[in-house]
């Protein structure tokens, strides 16, 4: 069973529609990505699915209906957005950072243990847990911005370009935090221009393209099929 | 000063020392209002008196500015709001007298009814234009004490309303002079005593509220709205509340002042006002208590300093050279251009903010190490 099936999902800012009409599903444990170029409507999407922007259509999760839930509740069922451009709070430190992911929690001990957890995961970011977020590299800004949406405990974590503006090395360093995470059971939807390494990584695809989904397949036929090869890959 | 700053964060780490400071503190505070009789004189009681009521302002305004980013330039409307509740249900405006431990309460909360008045229909803007709106409310709020005295008398207009009780717990009237334990008490002592207690109050809730999951949420979304949504606050009820917990401060102290004065007017609640106390809590040091504190002590005290200015030059040329009413003024202004670009964060700012601004934690250094460590 599918643990978020989105149905005819449709945005529109003013007169202009970004996303018309999708149809998608992730199931448990699934690393999905969803890829196309600027403007397709891939942030849209997500943040339709996350509670950000109104949306029409239905979003199913875990079978309920969660369409148009402000982002707040759906925090707590589980749904959480790691924002484009990082979004970390630059004036806070990383500790406090990973403290509001913790936000909607309670149980102190847990929260704890999680944050070793998180120091494990990143130990870059223990080194520097006093130090203020705003002075991280761009590749630490995004490895804790991941960390602190993994403080939540999020059953779907929903990354948006989490490649943006970094470095390749560091690109792949995050990629490779995407897989270990997702290796751990949280089920992810992966936003990203950078089509190939998304798709290296991935169980599942869509193609989204002037917000309709062209492709749906898993990874590895859209990583072979000549469409996503002439439009996305430069081959 | 800034050796001052500085002795104190060593304080912090020798607890028996800190302690010796913190009663000299409290000593001198207890003690404050009778050195400046015998030193500078009675007027001065009455400045220290105001000192205390825009520390409480400031720090109400604190919330909503330093604390949750909110730009508010109409927070004077609160403080309106406070004194024109105490006004109205304690004169012979409306024949109703209210006891003051009814009104301080209700001060505050009708204040918080306003602020959220004010907050939900602008949720959605931010800087600049939340900065209009709110400056329009001030106005508003203003506009209507003013013009509320046809059809039916409600503020009693441009005159304001008079004969305001003086606070008094029981028998024990605040504006009349007592004398406790041999010593004498002029009503404005015991108006000091008063509003330095209320004061301490407010700054131990604001300390309190910095620290809490309330105060990290109202910082998270101040750093990044969309981000703060992202980790499960519910943007919208925080920022009301802090549009209300502000609130309720400036109605406090509204209150506090209509009964310390006996006398209210919309003249008291002009633009300038809030102008002033936003002026406090920036250049104390915004987000940071005792900053602003410092800010609110220094923009009350200021401009009184400034009016020895007058007399002073009569002893050095013989005669008044330059109005003092427009040198006080002046200077005051040049004072507070040189404040903002000697110490663009404030005079005091928090310690985060300190962080930011030394260079070894510079970004710049910080990307090259962790090319590096990607390499490795």
């Amino acid at each position: 069973m599918s643990l978020l099936q989105a149905q005819q999902l449709k945005v529109s800012y003013g007169g202009i529609n970004a996303v018309k009409s999708v149809d998608f599903h992730i199931s448990k444990g699934e690393l999905v990505a969803l890829i196309g170029a600027n403007g397709a409507g891939k942030t849209s999407t997500l943040k339709a699915l996350c509670g950000m922007i109104k949306a029409k259509g239905n979003i199913f999760y875990g079978g309920a209906d969660i369409t148009n839930q402000p982002s707040c509740k759906l925090v707590n069922l589980g749904i959480v957005l790691v924002p484009e451009g990082r979004g970390i709070f630059s004036r806070l430190s990383i500790e406090e950072n990973l403290h509001m992911g913790a936000y909607s929690r309670h149980k102190r001990r847990e929260i704890r243990a999680d944050f070793i957890k998180m120091y494990d995961l990143f130990p870059r970011l223990a080194k520097r847990r006093k130090q203020l977020a705003g002075t991280l590299s761009g590749g630490e800004q995004q490895m804790l911005a991941i960390a602190r949406a993994l403080m939540s405990r999020p059953r779907l974590l929903l990354l948006d370009e989490p490649s943006m503006g970094l470095a390749p090395l560091m690109v792949n360093k995050i990629f490779t935090t995407i897989k270990a995470v997702s290796a751990e059971g949280v089920t992810i939807l992966l936003v990203e221009q950078n089509a190939k390494l998304a798709l290296e990584i991935s169980h599942r695809g869509y193609v989204m393209e002037s917000g309709t989904i062209m492709l749906s397949d898993s990874a590895q036929n859209l990583l072979n099929s000549t469409q996503v090869k002439q439009a996305y890959l430069g081959e | 000063m800034l050796s001052l700053f500085a002795h104190w964060q060593t304080l912090k780490q020798n607890p028996r020392n800190a302690w010796i400071a913190w009663i000299a503190l409290g000593l001198l505070l207890v003690a404050l209002p009778f050195l400046s009789d015998w030193t500078l004189g009675r007027s001065w009681v009455r400045i220290l008196a105001f000192v205390l009521l825009y520390v409480m302002l400031a720090l109400g305004l604190n919330i909503v500015v330093g604390f949750a980013g909110l730009l508010d330039l109409g927070y004077v409307a609160f403080f309106a709001v406070g004194a024109y509740l105490y006004a109205l249900l304690a004169s012979p405006h409306f024949g109703i007298h209210l006891p003051f431990w009814v009104l301080l309460p209700l001060g505050a909360l009708v204040a918080c009814v306003f602020g959220v008045l004010l907050g939900a229909p602008t949720l959605r803007l931010r800087g600049d234009y939340l900065a209009i709106v709110t400056l329009g409310f001030g106005e508003i709020i203003r506009i209507f004490l003013n013009n509320l005295n046809a059809p039916i008398n409600l503020t009693n207009g441009p005159q304001g309303v008079n004969l305001i009780d003086p606070v008094s717990f029981g028998d024990f009237s605040l504006s009349k002079s007592h004398d406790l334990f041999g010593i004498n008490f002029a009503p404005v002592h015991n108006y000091y005593y008063l509003f330095l207690v209320i004061a301490l109050i407010i700054i131990f809730v604001g300390f309190r509220l910095q620290h809490s999951r309330l105060g990290r949420a109202w910082a998270a979304i101040r750093e990044d709205e969309v981000a703060a949504a992202a980790t499960g606050i519910n943007t919208r009820n925080m920022k009301l509340l802090a549009f209300a917990m502000g609130a309720s401060f400036g109605g406090v102290s509204g209150g506090l002042f209509a009964g310390f004065q006996g006398f209210v007017s919309p003249e008291s609640f002009t633009l300038i006002e809030s102008v002033m106390v936003l002026c406090m809590v920036v250049l104390g040091g915004m987000g940071h208590i005792p900053g602003v504190i410092v800010g609110a002590i220094l923009l009350v005290a200021l401009p009184e300093a400034l009016r020895y200015l007058g007399p002073l030059q009569q002893s050095l040329f013989n005669k008044v050279l330059v109005d003092p009413a427009d040198l006080r003024m002046l200077l005051f202004g040049l004072v507070l251009v040189v404040m903002m670009i000697f110490r663009p964060s404030g005079i005091w700012p928090s310690p985060t903010r300190q962080r930011e601004l030394t260079p070894e934690d510079g970004i710049a250094n910080q990307e090259k190490e962790s090319v590096y460590d990607a390499n490795r």
